[in-house]
């Protein structure tokens, strides 16, 4: 690591003239974890003539094809369409999940930043996100949860006819609210008590308003909130980090309603197959 | 993922309890405990109706219902209900915040809060703390064995002894404050927990829990108040 270390300090002090122009100078320090075996460290990079333009992962890249170039090993990190709606980026930046702004960490631009700062790059930390190397969690434990909601009976095939099944415009808009979230993880990485609570709820509620959700809605609720607590996530104690750090600003609304909904099921004698 | 497997062993144990049925264990606990501090609050005003009408208060405590009722049939049934809420409350507390210790069992090197209120950050210590008052509460004016005045006073003379004293005056006024912060927090967690805030009322629940506990508190730091300014004594 020290190596890398210096080599990436020896390649940034190659291009000074740009730098004056109108790049920044950046301290890095970034989660290093080979494996989910080993203990990982923060180590210490310095990046050079960055762009206020680029983004997150952009200035991540210009870093990662100096390690290359030396010879190192590049920072893991998840990413996918660039675009602030795959879910797949996400990591913690100077302690906030997705970084300064409330958005996806691809869609943060480096003029959040001044030139000179210090930035804190770690992985999401929660035991059902275990570290799978660097800054890569592994986030199967959501797929299990929503593998764990079962079904909706919708006939497949053609689509239906746009006006067979009305749906009311509230409830339709804060279904859809609920529905963009992208699973990205922020919720569970910026909650103090690392609980999925507001991933199970905005999809029990994207469901459960819908006509189309109404008859699995208890055994939805009931079996999505067992599963996440099999996977070992935390308890919710309503703190409100986690729609605070949405990049989609899923509401607390929501897990009111989960757990209206897991209590009514609950009553009904609805139990949790597993 | 060596993580992986070793959160699946322990899982069967951690999943024995729904993790929301916890929390609705303490909000009904809360909601309990938060009608005898009502009650409690309300009782406490006596102290400006004078000595004997607050001696006479805690006596009728005593005796409520009787001769029909043996005595302490109230009192009794408060302290057994107060004490299945102390308990049930601290049961879920202690296990949900095992179960955060074991969701992060690694901690952030640099965390950052965005809107976490100082009430839900000092929830669980400040819950030990309130928890330790309360004993040293019962100590000091129930039994009086902690009272400057000692255990052959009246309840009106423990309070005023209790209240002179410059040290147990500061450890009241500080955990009644941390108790209004618990109840601002609790009151809008419960809400929450028990599914009955939404987006529209979501406002009014924050401020009603701000409102109610500055209320209860200020209701219970007139005594103190009284008795260090002199219009209780």
């Amino acid at each position: 690591m020290t190596a890398t270390r210096e080599g990436a300090t020896r390649a940034s002090a190659g291009t000074p003239a740009a730098a004056e122009k109108r790049g920044m100078n950046l301290t890095l320090r970034i989660w290093r974890q080979s494996n989910p075996s080993v203990k990982g460290k923060m180590v210490t990079y310095k990046v050079s003539d960055i762009s206020p333009d680029m983004s997150f992962l952009e200035m991540l890249d210009v870093l990662n094809e100096r390690l290359i170039m030396d010879g190192d090993d590049p920072v893991a990190f998840d990413h996918d369409c660039r675009e602030g709606i795959c879910g797949m980026c996400g990591v913690m930046i100077n302690g906030q999940a997705h970084g300064p702004q409330q958005t996806t960490v691809c869609q943060l631009h480096m003029r959040s930043f001044k030139d000179g700062d210090s930035i804190d790059i770690e992985p999401w930390r929660a035991s059902p996100f275990p570290v799978i190397k660097d800054l890569a969690v592994d986030r199967r434990a959501f797929d299990r949860i929503i593998q764990a909601g079962g079904y909706i009976s919708v006939p497949t095939g053609t689509a239906p006819e746009a006006h067979s099944t009305p749906v009311p415009k509230k409830d339709s808009d804060a279904a859809f609210d609920a529905a963009t979230c992208i699973g990205c993880g922020a919720c569970v990485a910026a909650c103090p008590n690392a609980s999925s609570m507001l991933f199970t709820a905005a999809k029990v509620t994207h469901l459960g308003l819908m006509p189309q959700g109404q008859p699995e809605r208890d055994d939805r609720v009931v079996n999505m909130v067992h599963q996440q607590d099999l996977e070992g996530f935390g308890g919710c104690t309503n703190i409100g980090e986690c729609s605070a750090s949405c990049p989609k600003g899923i509401s607390m609304e929501t897990i009111s309603r989960l757990n209206h909904d897991l209590l009514g099921a609950l009553r009904a004698g609805v139990r949790p197959k597993s | 993922m060596t993580v992986t497997d070793s959160v699946r062993r322990r899982t069967p144990k951690a999943a024995k309890t729904n993790s929301v049925f916890k929390k609705v264990v303490m909000a009904v606990s809360g909601i309990l405990m938060l009608l005898f501090l009502i009650a409690h609050m309300i009782g406490n005003l006596h102290v400006f109706q004078g000595a004997e009408s607050f001696n006479d208060y805690s006596q009728w405590l005593r005796s409520f219902g009787e001769p029909a009722l043996p005595p302490r049939t109230l009192l009794t049934a408060i302290e057994v209900g107060l004490l299945v809420s102390v308990v049930a409350h601290m049961w879920a507390a202690i296990s949900l915040w095992r179960q955060a210790k074991r969701a992060r069992p690694q901690a952030y090197v640099t965390k950052k809060s965005v809107v976490q209120s100082y009430a839900s950050r000092t929830m669980r210590w400040g819950g030990v703390i309130i928890g330790l008052f309360i004993v040293y509460h019962i100590l000091d004016l129930t039994f009086g064995v902690a009272n400057p005045d000692g255990t052959d006073s009246t309840p009106y003379d423990r309070l005023v002894a209790s209240f002179q004293n410059p040290i147990a005056t500061t450890v009241y006024v500080v955990t009644l404050i941390l108790l209004g912060m618990h109840l601002r927090h609790g009151v809008w967690s419960a809400t929450q927990t028990l599914g009955q805030s939404n987006r529209r009322r979501e406002r009014t629940v924050n401020a009603f829990a701000v409102a109610f506990a500055t209320l209860l508190i200020a209701g219970y730091l007139v005594v103190p108040a009284a008795v260090v300014f002199g219009l209780v004594d």
